[in-house]
């Protein structure tokens, strides 16, 4: 028989958690490492790269290779790339196609939350139609848009306004951003739709139908309950569209090439990369282009921030 | 005994290599022309005659000089044989990037291949892509609609009267365009066609110091008439269309006249797609008095990248593709109007193809066109429809697409002027020429 003094009971069970813990939680480290190892190399071996490429002249036509070596240049993409004609006009198209974009989502994200809210027949089915567009691939959508919509000759709009005796619209050409901007949304409204609709559903309709008894009108019922409810979700919706349309590419590519006013700041830079073969300057447009999702990000995480503090 | 078997089993393993290695499979990138189009038909004599199989990536012109570019220029080594123009084939081949082509075989007769092709495709006098085609651009128009508007076409046409015809042939009730011309952003579609337009108006790309030119009246001159004539007498969103589109509005009637490639002259004369093909007729590029022609050179050719493991099979399919024999075999299937034209002296003297309608006219108009002397002022560049130094694709890719937007309305022809000079000026300081 053994004695043991009963304050060694908690104190040996207390040493003995300790070590579960940190032996669980080295096993976790290790079991974890490979996963994050391989995302901080996919994400920093691009990210390193293209700053190097950046401070380098790399033309590759000219026969610039990694090989060779390449010429330090300074910040001579950076200024060359920010003092390009092209380079302002590219962040307006941007914030323009950015703005046009949350606006529309937001907007009939919020009227297509409220319609989905509502008891209707075949609710699930009508929930599944709206949300698919989102998993249509956007080269697809792009191509059908552009091709089996806005075709000034076959499109189905051609067809609708000839029908109505009007002159069919080279939607792509003559209202080229704002297509682009239609398409856009059209993929990306589901996104909203579907998240303003679950914070819909989370309202209290006791709240509702107290104003609702009151005497409060649909608008102001809507104004005052339903959107401060929403604000939230608004918010997490704006900050990662925002994220993801800073970087919309494929719409661009099949639609316009860039052409009509359509060249954003991603494009700019593909433009830079692939049809100019100028490995550096494009870098440096990737650099200014990290700059300006971080800062919209910061900016918005912010706000985001305060709005869950409240 | 044992050495024995161990040699018969190598001998074997051996032999099961050299076969695997004998029937490759090629990935060829091309471009979606007709001519190509084609070729993708008749892959299977190929694939009976050598044992090698083709799997083919088929791209839209702009798409494929992306494609292609990037590939070669970062080595991606996707593809086995790409096809090239006389733009990109001189720059390359300066760079190593081609396997040279001088050692096909003596049935081949590389010395029948047309000179005007063969120096476009060459660096240094080595042949780096063989023409599969090649081309000029020339007038192609309606003799119906010509003759219903009181007008005779002259051999060699001036601008004053091709705008002039375009105006009188068109009748928007009938749905038909006096002139079809590309407007397509891209500097192989529409910035090829301004570009050989330019140079009938006394306008060049550069200086002899590398300045772009895009400040003087001559530019302006070029795109004025352009525009005027497209707004009266061009098809409706013309600022969006290419050679592709063109052709099948040319085919379906809708145009009156068409200033384009000389390949086409098959395609609008073929009565199986082309509702106008026994009403067609072809005369020189315009002119404007000042001694230059409106017309292009190119030639759309197969190059193989350096550094490939099938450069043996990739030769084979060279030879097949841009031979003697692909021509015949084409006649044989399809007639002698639709094999592909301008790569070779041999098919000009062929009295089965003298016969065919275009034949002379694009025989002249390639000779007529002079990569080394094809401005009215000296300019620094080689080329016709474009500048051979590396930096014009992207330069002529991004000065197309303000053309078109000042096509389409969106901007003044003297902010897109305005602009295109900010952007060859900042692109070629950038590359280190001001």
């Amino acid at each position: 028989m053994i004695f043991v003094p009963s304050w060694m009971g908690p104190l040996s069970a207390g040493k003995h958690h300790a070590m579960a813990t940190k032996a669980s939680r080295s096993t976790a480290r290790i079991m974890m490492a490979p996963a994050v190892v391989l995302l901080l190399g996919w994400m920093l071996v691009p990210l390193i790269m293209t700053l190097y490429f950046s401070f380098k002249r790399y033309l590759p036509l000219r026969g610039d290779s990694l090989e060779r070596g390449l010429e330090w240049v300074g910040f001579t993409n950076y200024s060359r790339f920010i003092s390009s004609s092209s380079f302002w006009p590219s962040i307006q198209t941007t914030l323009i196609m950015v703005g046009g974009v949350l606006l529309i989502t937001v907007v009939f994200g919020i009227v297509l939350a409220m319609l989905l809210d509502q008891p209707m027949w075949g609710q699930g089915f009508v929930r599944i139609l709206v949300i698919a567009p989102f998993f249509v691939m956007p080269t697809v959508s792009a191509l059908v848009w552009k091709n089996m919509l806005m075709d000034p000759v076959n499109g189905i709009f051609a067809h609708l306004w000839r029908f109505f005796g009007a002159e069919p619209v080279a939607w792509l050409q003559d209202a080229s951003l704002g297509s682009i901007i239609a398409l856009v949304s059209w993929q990306w409204l589901p996104f909203a739709t579907l998240i303003l609709l679950t914070a819909t559903q989370s309202l209290d309709t006791e709240q509702l139908e107290a104003a609702e008894m009151d005497g409060a009108p649909v608008l102001k019922r809507f104004w005052y309950i339903v959107l401060p409810h929403l604000a939230r979700a608004i918010t997490i919706v704006i900050l990662i569209q925002t994220i993801f349309l800073l970087s919309v590419f494929a719409e661009i590519f099949v639609t316009t090439g860039g052409a009509f006013g359509t060249r954003t700041l991603t494009y700019l830079i593909f433009q830079r990369v692939v049809d100019s073969q100028n490995i550096g300057l494009g870098s440096a447009g990737g650099v200014y282009a990290i700059i300006l999702a971080n800062i919209v990000a910061i900016f918005l995480m912010r706000i985001v921030g305060k709005n869950l503090d409240e | 005994m044992s050495l024995k078997s161990t040699l018969c089993a190598a001998t074997a393993l051996s032999l099961i290599t050299a076969g695997g290695a004998f029937a490759d499979n090629l990935t060829i990138a091309t471009v979606n022309n007709g001519d190509m189009i084609r070729m993708q038909g008749l892959t299977d004599d190929f694939t009976a005659k050598t044992g090698h199989t083709v799997e083919w990536v088929t791209l839209e012109e702009n798409v494929l000089r992306q494609r292609v570019t990037t590939d070669i220029s970062t080595k991606g080594g996707a593809f086995d044989i790409m096809t090239i123009g006389m733009y990109e084939t001189p720059i390359w081949g300066a760079n190593g990037w081609l396997v040279s082509l001088d050692d096909l075989s003596a049935e081949y007769n590389a010395a029948d291949i047309l000179p005007a092709m063969a120096g476009g495709l060459s660096h240094d006098g080595t042949l780096f892509a063989a023409p599969f085609y090649g081309e000029s651009s020339m007038v192609m128009y309606r003799t119906d609609l010509m003759a219903a508007a009181g007008l005779e076409m002259p051999d060699a046409p001036s601008w004053s009267f091709i705008a002039k015809a375009a105006r009188a042939m068109t009748d928007r009730d009938a749905e038909i365009n006096g002139i079809c011309l590309r407007g397509k952003a891209g500097w192989g579609e529409g910035g090829a066609f301004i570009t050989a337009m330019s140079n009938s108006f006394g306008a060049r790309w550069f200086d002899e110091d590398w300045n772009a030119q895009f400040d003087t009246r001559e530019w302006s001159d070029t795109l004025n008439f352009y525009k005027n004539m497209m707004t009266d007498a061009g098809p409706a969103g013309y600022a969006t269309n290419g050679f592709n589109e063109n052709l099948s509005l040319f085919q379906q009637g809708k145009c009156g006249m068409w200033i384009d490639a000389t390949v086409a002259a098959s395609f609008v004369t073929n009565p199986k797609d082309s509702t106008v093909a026994d009403k067609v007729s072809f005369t020189l590029a315009p002119d404007n008095g000042l001694g230059v022609r409106s017309n292009w050179l190119w030639a759309w050719a197969l190059a193989i990248p350096a550094g490939s493991q099938k450069e043996a099979a990739a030769k084979q399919f060279i030879e097949w593709a841009t031979g003697t024999g692909y021509i015949e075999l084409v006649a044989a299937n399809e007639g002698w109007a639709n094999v592909p034209p301008g790569a070779r002296t041999s098919l000009y003297e062929n009295p089965n193809y003298k016969s065919v309608p275009f034949a002379q006219m694009t025989l002249d108009s390639i000779l007529s066109a002079d990569p080394n002397n094809s401005t009215v002022d000296p300019s620094p560049y080689v080329g016709v429809q474009f500048a051979a130094i590396p930096e014009f694709a992207g330069i002529a890719t991004e000065v197309s697409q303000e053309f078109s937007a000042a096509y389409a309305g969106q901007q003044t022809i003297a902010e897109a002027l305005e602009k295109a000079q900010a952007i060859t000026n900042e692109a070629m300081e950038a590359a280190g020429y001001r």
